[in-house]
């Protein structure tokens, strides 16, 4: 594939899905609150941009409707939610001690040359952009799930859960031109509600255990420990 | 009547849906259980209708815009939810009143609590009814949004412990079967010239034999592990056990007895495309590896618990771990046998979680060793939990010991040494179970121990029907079941068995 061959559109998909991949990396090496959060509405823009990008090259007029909710949902209210909640827990100037940085980011490198390497036997594949953007959403997936499991803190858990939706959004949107409308409005309304009931569980986890530290909640076991 | 008929579908699926708001505003009030009550059994009296239209007309059926597709292996499903849906509201009822009395939940909760119950309801109603594969995977999240509150209901530390895991797991997990769904489309959108069409299920099971296998092969991997989560397919059975404990009882039978079936469900429908793109087992071999893998895990776990509830959880993933290696085998008989023990299993076990409930009202803890002598104090719960363990674990008049027979014959055909270690781990379990339920049905009460007020009607509908399926099959289920095995594996029954 020689990156001079390929049309405008598909130069600016492959920007755009690398630096959506950034934003996955800089979210797993950032360690304030307020900063992952912020960096979560920046891939959401990102998403957005690629959705409205995409409706306009397809000529399909419901993706704007997806590149209107993923602005307004993404990039805006859950960011925005979020923001609000640790605010009101007083986490603000909360940092994480990421245990081990630089593993983990070398972790992540292989996580996407694995990403890469799944998608590699895929025959209507070949010669397409859509391979590398197949490969780099799954590393947005994995790179998330990787996330969720180096955080303690259960508002970077969430953020971490949230990247996920991101990643198979930018799947949906990149390989297929966006699912089917109803579909998609069902995944945005299933996201949208996950979103205010981990609000809710922040009050009732700091009501209970009075930290947002999830290695706090330790009571339940898998066998009898006696 | 004829209304009632010709609208079944939508009558089943929509009433929970309106359930859900007017349980909402009306759910805390007295009559709150009442109406829950009631819409659950209208649901059940229109699923009921819909599986007579299946069984005179006897061909699937398609809505007309093509949003729902009802065929034999759907309908019994339906009819199944509806049905343990409504006898857990019943039992719902007197366990509720009981812990509102004993002052742990507020007219509050018990408002979101039926709320959320008929939005459950209306979840696993929507993934066993739609067309759609992508609105599957909605409503399989859904499902798991209604129940999450349900789970940390109580606020206790532990409880919103478990609910914070079952979010995180499930979600993550299901997220990866979205990430499958993904893939499948992809594929589809290359054969399929309609786009809107490409996610159908009618229209993929026609086309399975374009769709290109390395894709397919791929997103099975991923709904697999997105759905299996859902499943309680060890290792990622590890939300389960503490979700089922931790909610309210009510909960825990609707959970055990009919979401983990829904999940099972969905695996099963995408397995089905697999098989037709890629002409091998891998998706049947990943299933059994897995199936067995749970199986024998759980069966173990089952005797190191001090939680009755979390006891039974296991026995839960126990099955269907044995369910998901029957489908694997997928030989027709196998699958004949999956689906019964679908059915069977998820009457069995609801009717042992709604038995439990009283059980551990009257002892007044979940702790295996502080409950005694139930037989003794209040002989139905006792012997209720007594003859719903002697099911669950296979003994021969009930219909758990006819899905099993006709598996272990199945797999003894196609991998006789396979039948050596579900022969173990089916000893194992009933060791397990019996090791705990002995003393706590037999045995001294403690002083002081009282009756409680036990609605035992549907435990007694249950376990009868289990009984009934143990002794002979009907005619129509068994038609069902046989053209739904017939079409699940690719195969013909009367082939294998001749």
């Amino acid at each position: 594939m020689n990156i001079a061959n390929l049309s405008h559109y598909e130069q600016a998909i492959f920007v755009l899905s690398a630096l959506v991949l950034y934003t996955s990396f800089s979210m797993l090496a950032q360690s304030r609150l307020f900063n992952l959060i912020n960096i979560f509405a920046w891939q959401g823009t990102l998403l957005g941009i690629t959705a409205a990008l995409v409706a306009f090259i397809s000529n399909q007029p419901h993706l704007y409707i997806s590149a209107l909710l993923t602005l307004v949902l993404k990039a805006w209210l859950i960011p925005w939610m979020l923001r609000k909640q640790v605010m009101r827990l007083k986490l603000q100037r909360e940092i994480e001690t990421l245990a081990t940085p630089t593993l983990t980011s070398l972790a992540g490198v292989g996580l996407v040359i694995f990403s890469y390497y799944i998608a590699l036997p895929i025959k209507s594949l070949s010669n397409s952009i859509t391979r590398n953007t197949i490969s780099e959403s799954l590393a947005i997936v994995l790179l998330a799930m990787l996330l969720i499991i180096t955080r303690r803190q259960a508002v970077s858990q969430v953020v971490g859960f949230m990247a996920i939706e991101n990643g198979l959004f930018f799947a949906a949107l990149v390989s297929t031109y966006g699912m089917p409308m109803i579909v998609e409005l069902g995944i945005a309304f299933d996201v949208l509600v996950a979103a205010v009931l981990f609000g809710v569980f922040f009050f009732e986890m700091r009501s209970s255990i009075d930290s947002l530290d999830v290695d706090q909640m330790n009571r339940l076991h898998e066998v009898d420990k006696r | 009547m004829n209304f009632l008929l010709t609208h079944a579908l939508e009558i089943t699926l929509w009433l929970p849906f309106l359930g859900m708001f007017l349980l909402g505003i009306f759910g805390g009030s007295r009559g709150g259980a009442l109406l829950n009550i009631g819409l659950s059994a209208l649901s059940f009296a229109s699923s009921v209708a819909l599986a007579w239209g299946i069984y005179i007309h006897a061909i699937p059926n398609l809505s007309p815009q093509k949003w729902f597709y009802i065929d034999e292996f759907n309908v019994y499903l339906i009819v199944l939810t509806a049905f343990v849906g409504l006898n857990t509201a019943i039992f719902s009822r007197s366990y509720m009143s009981y812990e509102i009395a004993k002052g742990k939940l507020s007219q509050n909760q018990m408002r979101l609590y039926h709320a959320m119950y008929q939005g459950f309801m209306f979840a696993m109603l929507l993934a066993l009814t739609t067309n759609n594969l992508g609105l599957l995977w909605v409503a399989m999240e859904a499902a798991t949004l209604a129940t999450v509150l349900l789970v940390s209901l109580y606020r206790t530390p532990e409880s919103i412990e478990a609910a914070w895991k079952y979010f995180i797991l499930c979600g993550v997990g299901i997220a990866q079967a979205l990430f499958g769904t993904v893939l499948l489309y992809f594929a589809a959108e290359q054969v399929i010239p309609e786009h809107q069409e490409a996610l159908l299920w009618n229209v993929l099971a026609a086309h399975s034999g374009e769709l290109e296998p390395v894709v397919l092969s791929i997103a099975f991997v991923f709904l697999l592990v997105g759905y299996g989560t859902k499943v309680g397919l060890v290792p990622l059975h590890n939300w389960l056990p503490d979700a089922h404990s931790e909610g309210p009882t009510p909960m825990s039978a609707v959970l055990s007895g009919l979401l983990l079936n829904v999940a099972l469900y969905a695996l099963v429908r995408m397995k089905v495309l697999v098989d037709g793109s890629l002409h091998n087992h891998l998706a049947g071999h990943l299933m059994m590896g897995f199936g067995l893998l749970t199986f024998l895990v759980a069966a173990l776990f089952l005797h190191r618990q001090r939680d009755i509830k979390r006891m039974y959880s296991y026995s839960s993933i126990e099955h269907m771990g044995l369910m998901t290696f029957a489908f694997g085998v997928s030989t027709a008989m196998s699958t004949f046998a999956a689906l019964l023990h679908m059915a069977v299993h998820s009457l069995t076990k609801s009717a042992i979680f709604i038995t439990v409930g009283h059980a551990t009202h009257i002892a007044g803890s979940q702790q295996i060793d502080k409950m005694r002598g139930l037989i003794l104090t209040q002989p139905s719960v006792g012997w209720g939990l007594l003859l719903g363990t002697a099911a669950i674990a296979g003994f021969p008049p009930f219909g758990v010991f006819m899905s099993e027979f006709l598996l272990i014959s199945a797999t003894m055909k196609q991998y006789p040494w396979l039948v050596v270690p579900l022969l173990l781990g089916l000893t194992i379990a009933f060791a397990g179970l019996f090791k705990h339920v002995q003393p706590m049905v037999f045995g001294e009460p403690p002083n002081g121990q009282k009756p409680v007020l036990a609605n035992m009607l549907p435990v007694l509908l249950q376990l009868g029907l289990v009984l009934c399926l143990g002794l002979f099959l009907p005619n129509f289920l068994t038609d069902w079941f046989q053209r739904a095995a017939d079409f699940l594996s690719h195969s013909t029954l009367w082939n294998e068995l001749i």
